[in-house]
């Protein structure tokens, strides 16, 4: 799960790290408020911030300075109007600006090759890490955090002397780092990173940005952090999805998919590409196709109006495809209008009996995954 | 032979009053797997499925001597589950409950290193050695005995390429589900090398997916260690970046642990990548023949 810049800064200051004086705005009249009170008391420059979930959006537009009053109306105005990357800006972040002397990076992560937590530190802050890690490897410090110790202080000490800070910021690069570190694992975050971490004219380190993402299947012992879930920052799709605990992700194709198990959907939507069509999702029903996943699946596909053909592959295994056919047709007698065209493919015990059921039904059958991704593609194009 | 399960394996089922616990053991047993024991805290001196049940992981491996322990444990528990197995002095621990957060793995994968314990899993199939013992969920009619090695981080496609191989007259040795999470016990590459060193098996098949670097690991060893033949298969052609894709650890992030990254890794190291899961069986036997000593 993603939280915003604000929610993030929020959780990070209860660590210690310090974050810019701020105020979240979600209307305009809000906002120009908030850039009043705040350049009040801290003087302009002031930096209005869009809270989208996506990456990339201050190359997007979305992040701008107010340097006097009569900026104040115009900027906010274009900025909760924005769409960045498809995602409608919603609310402002208003924080004072920085005199900044120096931008670090700073982030946490799960290395899955490690199986550990990976702190890096760059003097390169304030561009994508990505990029740095691709550009110029050299200019980042990997620091693995060893479960048994956590992260260490003469770990940190590398970390600070491999910044080049000035001896004044020590105290507070150890506070932050810990602090980053803390949050990181007691939240179950997935990443964690400031970027960038500021140095300031005067000598402070402040954390201008903030990102944190959470461990999904965490999420159940931190209810502080499941309720900041922005249901408007979803998809209505996903967010349907999930409350029918179906692993749903949207795409731009014609063939809605679905699939028993998250291996064999992504091999069933790269083999309607194969054969030349495109897939209108990923959808897996779970291991076991219960009849009424199947109903709540269809349900989901038909609202995509994209789709104008169907294609169900399911493995049956140790579920019996008899069963499973039942439960499709029993589904489809909710939708008596239906008529996008639906390619089956059952197998397993009792496959045979399965193609008996959907005979003489709308079902087009399919004796393969591959016969039938061929099918749905043909029909697909023919629509 | 066969890696990590077969006539000799002992089990105990954690889990094995809960639906999905007594469900499979049932079928496990059915398949020929030797169960002799369940593990709940609480329902000790219970009897289900014609054998006993213990409060601790210890007290059951001291009563039967089991060596192997299957997990169903709820997600909340089921780290805490497999630290008292890796404890109780079984050899190897199948993890099969989905949703663990990852913090709770990672002391669970390091501790079992430590105690030399195998981990397979979490949110994976587990291990079937067909003929032998079937110690997870997959469907055991699919497979058939033999001599080809799979290792896969997926369910159904797993079975999907499994009845092809079946299908082909390719009988299987082992097949090791490791597993769609971030962090898991058992990786590509470990379970390459148990193949490699099994005298039974004489190629394998491996089906990656997008996220992580496990599978370019894989084809580092497969370039300069490993013997015999590997086919390989990758899902996720089509994911988009940054979405998660069913499995925790099926993501790409920030660029990395795309398909296409991972079928040139595997290309490079001379793998024949499949495109479709029904290549997979006709290319083993090409591979099969090509390595056969003339």
């Amino acid at each position: 799960m993603k939280i915003h810049e604000f929610q993030a800064k929020a959780i990070l200051k209860k660590y210690g790290v310090r974050v810019p004086e701020g105020i979240v705005a979600r209307t305009p009249a809000k906002a120009i408020e908030a850039c009043k009170a705040l350049s009040s008391r801290v003087g302009y420059p002031v930096v209005a911030k869009s809270q989208v979930l996506v990456g990339g959006r201050g190359k997007a537009g979305g992040i701008k300075l107010i340097r006097s009053e009569h900026e104040i109306e115009s900027t906010v105005t274009q900025l909760l109007g924005m769409e960045i990357k498809g995602e409608k800006v919603k609310k402002l972040l208003i924080e004072q600006g920085l005199n900044i002397a120096k931008e670090i990076y700073l982030g946490v992560i799960i290395d899955r090759s490690r199986k550990k937590a990976v702190m890096m530190t760059s003097a390169a802050g304030g561009v994508e890490i990505e990029q740095v890690a691709a550009e110029t490897p050299e200019k980042i410090l990997f620091t693995p955090v060893e479960p048994l110790l956590g992260l260490t202080q003469s770990q940190i000490r590398e970390m600070f002397y491999f910044l080049g800070l000035p001896k004044e910021s020590y105290q507070d690069f150890v506070q932050i780092a810990s602090g980053l570190y803390r949050a990181f694992f007691e939240k179950d975050c997935s990443l964690a990173e400031i970027n960038p971490l500021v140095v300031t004219v005067a000598g402070e380190v402040i954390a201008a940005d903030a990102k944190m993402n959470f461990d999904d299947n965490a999420l159940w012992r931190h209810p502080d952090i499941a309720k900041l879930r922005d249901p408007a920052e979803e998809p209505p799709l996903e967010r349907q999805a999930r409350k029918h605990k179906l692993n749903y992700v949207k795409l731009d194709g014609r063939i809605g998919c679905i699939v028993n198990g998250a291996g064999l959907a992504m091999a069933t939507m790269d083999l309607i590409k194969h054969f030349g069509g495109e897939p209108a999702n990923f959808l897996d029903i779970g291991g076991g196709a219960k009849s009424d996943q199947v109903a709540q699946a269809l349900k989901l596909i038909v609202s995509d109006r994209n789709v104008n053909t169907i294609f169900i592959n399911i493995f049956g295994g140790i579920v019996r495809c008899d069963l499973v056919a039942e439960g499709i047709l029993k589904a489809l007698e909710q939708f008596p209008k239906w008529n996008t065209p639906i390619v089956i493919r059952l197998s397993g015990t009792n496959e045979e009996r399965a193609r008996e059921l959907l005979k003489g039904t709308q079902l087009i059958p399919a004796a393969s995954m591959s016969e039938g991704a061929k099918k749905a593609v043909e029909l697909s194009q023919r629509n | 032979m066969s890696v990590l399960v077969d006539r000799d394996t002992r089990l105990i089922i954690q889990g094995i009053t809960g639906n999905e616990g007594r469900f499979h053991g049932q079928q496990m047993i059915a398949y020929g797997t030797r169960v002799v024991a369940g593990v709940v805290p609480g329902r000790g001196g219970e009897t289900v499925l014609d054998v006993p049940v213990y409060n601790t992981m210890k007290e059951a491996v001291a009563a039967t001597d089991a060596n192997a322990s299957i997990i169903y444990v709820p997600a909340p528990f089921a780290a805490d589950a497999a630290i008292e197995a890796i404890s109780s002095g079984v050899k190897l621990v199948v993890m099969i409950t989905e949703g663990i957060p990852v913090r709770d793995m990672i002391p669970v994968y390091w501790y079992a290193k430590e105690q030399g314990v195998r981990v397979v899993g979490p949110n994976c199939p587990g291990v079937i050695s067909p003929g032998k013992a079937k110690v997870g969920i997959m469907p055991g009619h699919i497979h058939k005995e033999g001599r080809i090695g799979v290792v896969s981080r997926s369910g159904t496609l797993t079975y999907e390429i499994v009845k092809e191989l079946t299908l082909h007259g390719l009988g299987q040795s082992t097949c090791i589900g490791i597993g769609g999470d971030p962090i898991i016990g058992t990786t590509f590459v470990d379970a390459l090398e148990l193949f490699d060193n099994d005298p039974e098996t004489d190629a394998v098949v491996m089906i990656g997916e997008i996220g992580g670097t496990d599978e370019e690991q894989a084809a580092e060893l497969i370039k300069t260690r490993m013997t015999k033949p590997v086919v390989g298969f990758i899902a996720g052609l089509t994911a988009p970046p940054g979405k998660r894709m069913g499995h925790a650890g099926a993501i790409i992030s920030g660029g990395k642990g795309t398909a296409k990254e991972k079928i040139a890794a595997l290309s490079a190291a001379g793998v024949p990548v499949a495109e479709r899961p029904d290549q997979i069986g006709p290319l083993v036997k090409e591979r099969l023949a090509a390595t056969k000593p003339a």
